[in-house]
């Protein structure tokens, strides 16, 4: 490039900055965004699910189901709520929607346990949030089961397998580990498509764009110019992500933060490429943005990984979850992030990104230049 | 009453006129009903496990048989060493690993205990929690059969207690999580739609200046805002009622409950939605900000009011938070007539609360946008 | 023809803070008259417009525009004027037609007097080819004219143009001016302001803001006898070359 071209490319980038400097509210929302995002996924989202309110009835009321109740108790999965004495009240207070789950012991529990070595306890779940109650179910087995165990346990039990569990990469089971991946996958993302697309198509819409495309600037220029703002708004976004990750979430960068950063910048630069293909095609701000969000959001969010298991959808799922950036960089950054591991784990995912961002770009590029001739 | 006529007018002529858009705001989202409920699938059936089996035993072949018919469980490798496991692992082949050691099946004979090793990837909680724990249970169901096809009967120490579980699942018995999520996505794209709109609509009259042609008028403020606001409440309820019937088609969801509980619900919501719209576009003077503060909530609503995580799971002072946001009441009262069939009295305080929301905001709107005005 | 003010001013002054954006001013606007407002950007003349329009609240000073005060009265004095902002008012999306409709209805005319105005409009403009037009693909000088025969379909007192001309083509500023004629003729009076100093020569009295003060009110003609000048931009220059603001 000619020394000249370089400075008025450079004037131009300037011009680009203060558009977006200027205007204070976006610029808060836009970094507002992430830090909220972090601060309550970080502390106010898990995966785990606890805390379930569940309604015990015992009739029985005996040693056994007083110890089985106490354990229930202690554990941080469950609210216990005693007011309802009578199976009847069930109904009602699940359509109020507060409990999760019934427990109801039958009467002479006890007894029966003794005489026979068997009982059963009836356990009726609120199906209507299938994981939650999946989940309840389990954990409400496994108190048995350790009830059981821990009662055989002292009367020496022969032929004892016993599991020894490790967690790896997460041993507290935080949520933040698969949360903040996912949030960065996400926001870079919608910020990145939304806020070029909308950049660019104000220019169309306020009829700026036509002086831009007289003067003796070449498109790849005028676009390059452009994206340079929200490039860098991403990378600073990025790095605020990281900083909050590692002080206030207390998540480990175990991997190459060089590598992490080169994947981001690789991913923003796919997802601005993306937000240029809408603006060429959109003719209103308003059509941009809500094409941006209405047909970006959803997807990203449900097909990047990191709300649900891709190998659990159906296999046309699947493979339209392949064409999802977001998808590629979130298993990249939780390589890289939270397993440690380095590039060459990680370098099919790279190469993806790398093919769409170049292909994405030329194709934009290219209409573009349509438009002008 | 009349200037309203043709304010309402005006407002559908525009909106059915811009293809784009109204595309945008109808197809889109049924689109989205119908294809994203298959990717929500939450429910942990398919979990990979890689095994390394050191003892190449009876006990331990059965036991690993035991495990890959339970439904489960995917094994996804067999492998010789720990680390080949580990980097199965790592390389999300595998989200559990699990290792039986060298002579487990003697040791467990002679010396009636024995351990095995669970490795687990726990970057995805639930599915490390509830992993761990169905893996757990069967091995102890598996312990207890080896004890009682070893043991016989009336022969040395006793074989022990058994508490066991009966449980049923009410409302969706087999556990169908498109019940759950169908109704979640609704509202997650009425929500998108109906607060970006209103927030849009007014702003984009400021950013072009046809507002100042309208305030010269003697159109009352409110009048203009309802104007405004009700072509998306009407298109919010279309939109609504597209996505009852493409559950019905698709998924085959039908609400158990009245349907006008349902309505009056959704009303109510929108009211509170398009309040907050409309507060948004009082305090932008551009679209591009509009969208800002609207992508802003949006994204926290999506993430917050329980569309996809458990609200009961947050910490106290994030369910305050989730209170104060109309979805959070929606998605609940949704979920609640749609598969209990609750009525006004168990959704009452849900109501409430968004009627309140919606009135806060729409008073503050109110009162911020005459003070714009002068 | 009967002398009544249809705006009468005392002193009327906004402040933003510290800055006197208009002070002290007090002139009257007669029924019929085309009155110019003048003045250099930044001069004054839009704070002044919006008062009397109804949009701003004044600091201080009296105002009636139409025979209501501009404090108490705000929603009869919009009943009884059209406003023509520099910027392009009309809605894009809509149909000229459509147009002409919706601000008749917000005016509160009935059904059966939008279709007279819309018939009426249509063959005044020269548009009934054009009527299911969408309002983008009409040339800005139609739009201009659209919009201004739009800004009066009520038949309103008094109409005001916030530089209604800028950047058409003289022929379609000669056009604009006729219909402003017309108009004025029906006894609707003219509140304009303009850059254009041959505008200035064909309205009846014109004042010339400077610095948020009057600076001069009277014709034309005795404009350019008091000052001196030739003609209405020598006069400006006059006046304007002193002003401390601009842009």
């Amino acid at each position: 490039m000619k020394k000249q071209n370089r400075s008025q490319l450079l004037t131009f980038i300037k011009k680009e900055f203060m558009h977006v400097f200027r205007d204070r509210k976006t610029l808060l929302m836009l970094f507002g965004l992430p830090i909220a995002q972090i601060i309550l996924f970080g502390f106010a989202l898990s995966n785990e699910i606890k805390n379930s309110k569940i309604i015990i009835i015992d009739y029985s009321n005996d040693i056994t189901t007083k110890q089985l109740i106490e354990k229930i108790d202690a554990s941080k999965y469950f609210d216990i709520d005693t007011r309802i004495e009578s199976a009847d009240g069930i109904e009602a207070e699940f359509k109020k929607g507060i409990a999760k789950m019934a427990i109801i012991f039958p009467p002479n529990f006890a007894d029966n346990l003794q005489h026979t070595g068997k009982a059963d306890i009836q356990v009726i779940t609120d199906g209507s949030d299938p994981n939650v109650a999946t989940a309840i179910t389990t954990y409400i087995s496994i108190i048995v089961n350790d009830y059981n165990a821990a009662y055989n346990h002292t009367s020496s039990l022969p032929l004892q397998i016993n599991a020894e569990m490790r967690m790896m990469y997460n041993p507290e089971l935080r949520g933040a580990p698969t949360f903040v991946p996912g949030v960065m996958a996400l926001i870079l993302m919608l910020v990145c498509t939304m806020m070029t697309s909308a950049a660019i198509v104000k220019e169309k819409e306020l009829g700026t764009m036509e002086i831009l495309l007289v003067s003796p600037f070449d498109p790849v220029s005028i676009i390059i110019s452009k994206l340079t703002p929200y490039l860098l708004i991403s990378i600073l976004n990025l790095l605020i992500i990281l900083f909050l990750s590692v002080t206030l979430l207390e998540l480990e960068i175990k991997g190459n933060i060089f590598l992490l950063i080169f994947e981001s910048i690789l991913f923003i630069l796919t997802s601005l490429s993306i937000g240029l293909l809408i603006s060429v095609n959109a003719t209103t701000q308003k059509g941009a943005m809500m094409t941006s969000l209405m047909s970006m959001m959803l997807p990203t969010m449900l097909l990047t990984g990191f709300m649900f298991p891709i190998e659990n959808m159906p296999w046309p799922m699947q493979v339209f979850s392949n064409l999802v950036p977001s998808r590629w960089y979130f298993i990249t950054i939780k390589n890289v992030m939270l397993k440690g591991l380095g590039f060459s784990s990680v370098w099919k995912e790279t190469l993806i990104l790398i093919s769409m961002c170049v292909l994405l770009f030329s194709i934009s590029l290219r209409k573009f230049k349509i438009r002008l001739e | 009453m009349r200037i309203l006529y043709y304010l309402l007018e005006k407002e559908f002529l525009q909106i059915l006129r811009n293809k784009s858009i109204l595309r945008m705001l109808i197809i889109a989202p049924i689109i989205q009903l119908i294809l994203m409920p298959l990717a929500a699938d939450f429910s942990v059936k398919n979990i990979s496990i890689a095994v390394v089996d050191h003892d190449h035993s009876t006990v331990s072949r059965q036991l690993i048989k035991k495990i890959t018919a339970s439904g489960h469980f995917k094994l996804t490798g067999y492998k010789d060493s720990y680390l080949d496991g580990l980097s199965m692992v790592e390389n999300d082949k595998a989200d559990l690993l699990i290792e039986i050691p060298i002579g487990f099946e003697r040791n467990l004979v002679r010396e009636n205990s024995q351990k095995l090793f669970i490795t687990i990837n726990a970057i995805e909680g639930t599915k490390a929690n509830l992993g761990g724990g169905y893996l757990q249970n069967i091995i102890r169901d598996y312990n207890s059969e080896l004890r009682m096809k070893w043991i016989p009967p009336n022969s040395g120490p006793n074989r022990g207690q058994v508490i066991s579980i009966a449980s049923t699942n009410w409302y969706n018995p087999y556990m169908n999580y498109h019940l759950f999520i169908v109704p979640g996505i609704l509202v997650s794209l009425l929500t998108a739609m109906s607060s970006m709109q209103a927030a849009f609509n007014i702003v984009q009259e400021k950013e072009q200046g046809t507002i100042e042609q309208i305030n010269v008028t003697p159109i009352k403020k409110y009048i203009f805002i309802l104007g405004k606001l009700l072509p998306f409440l009407v298109l919010s309820v279309i939109v609504f009622t597209l996505g009852l019937i493409v559950s019905k088609v698709f998924y085959n969801i039908w609400p158990v409950g009245n349907f006008g509980i349902l309505y009056v619900s959704l009303i109510i919501y929108l009211f509170a939605m398009l309040g907050m719209g409309l507060l948004i576009s009082t305090y932008s003077e551009t679209q591009q900000q509009a969208m800002s503060l609207s992508f802003f909530f949006t994204m926290i609503f999506n993430m917050m009011s329980g569309m996809f995580t458990s609200l009961d799971s947050m910490p106290n002072w994030a369910k305050i938070v989730a209170n104060l946001f109309p979805p959070s009441h929606f998605i609940k009262i949704m979920r609640m007539v749609v598969m209990k069939g609750s009525d006004y009295s168990d959704i009452s305080s849900h109501l409430f609360w968004m009627f309140g929301i919606g009135l806060f905001l729409t008073t503050w709107a109110v009162l911020n946008y005459r003070k714009t005005i002068n | 023809m009967m002398e009544v003010d249809v705006i009468r001013t005392e002193n009327l002054t906004k402040k933003f803070g510290n800055f006197i954006a208009a002070n002290e001013l007090t002139f009257n606007v007669k029924k019929g008259e085309i009155f110019g407002f003048l003045g250099a950007n930044g001069a004054g003349k839009t704070t002044a417009m919006r008062m009397l329009c109804g949009l701003l609240e004044p600091s201080s000073g009296k105002g009636m525009v139409a025979g209501y005060d501009i404090y108490t009265q705000r929603d009869d004095i919009k009943k009884n004027i059209g406003y023509m902002s520099q910027k392009f008012s009309l809605y894009d999306d809509l149909t000229v037609r459509e147009n002409i409709r919706f601000y008749g209805g917000i005016y509160g005319l009935s059904r059966k007097e939008i279709a007279a105005k819309t018939a009426e409009l249509l063959t005044e403009l020269q548009l009934e080819k054009e009527a299911k037009v969408l309002v983008s693909q009409l040339p800005l000088g139609w739009k201009q004219k659209l919009a201004f025969s739009i800004a009066i379909v009520h038949d309103p007192q008094i109409v005001f143009l916030d530089e209604p001309t800028g950047g058409v083509d003289p022929v379609t500023r000669r056009q604009f001016w006729d219909l402003i004629y017309h108009a004025s003729a029906r006894g609707v009076t003219i509140f304009v302001t303009t850059h254009y100093m041959d505008e200035a020569e064909y309205c009846n009295r014109v004042s010339i803001m400077v610095d948020g003060v009057i600076a001069a009110l009277d014709s034309p003609a005795n404009l350019k006898l008091k000052y001196g000048a030739n003609n209405m931009d020598e006069v400006f220059y006059q006046l304007a070359r002193n002003a401390t603001r601009g842009e």
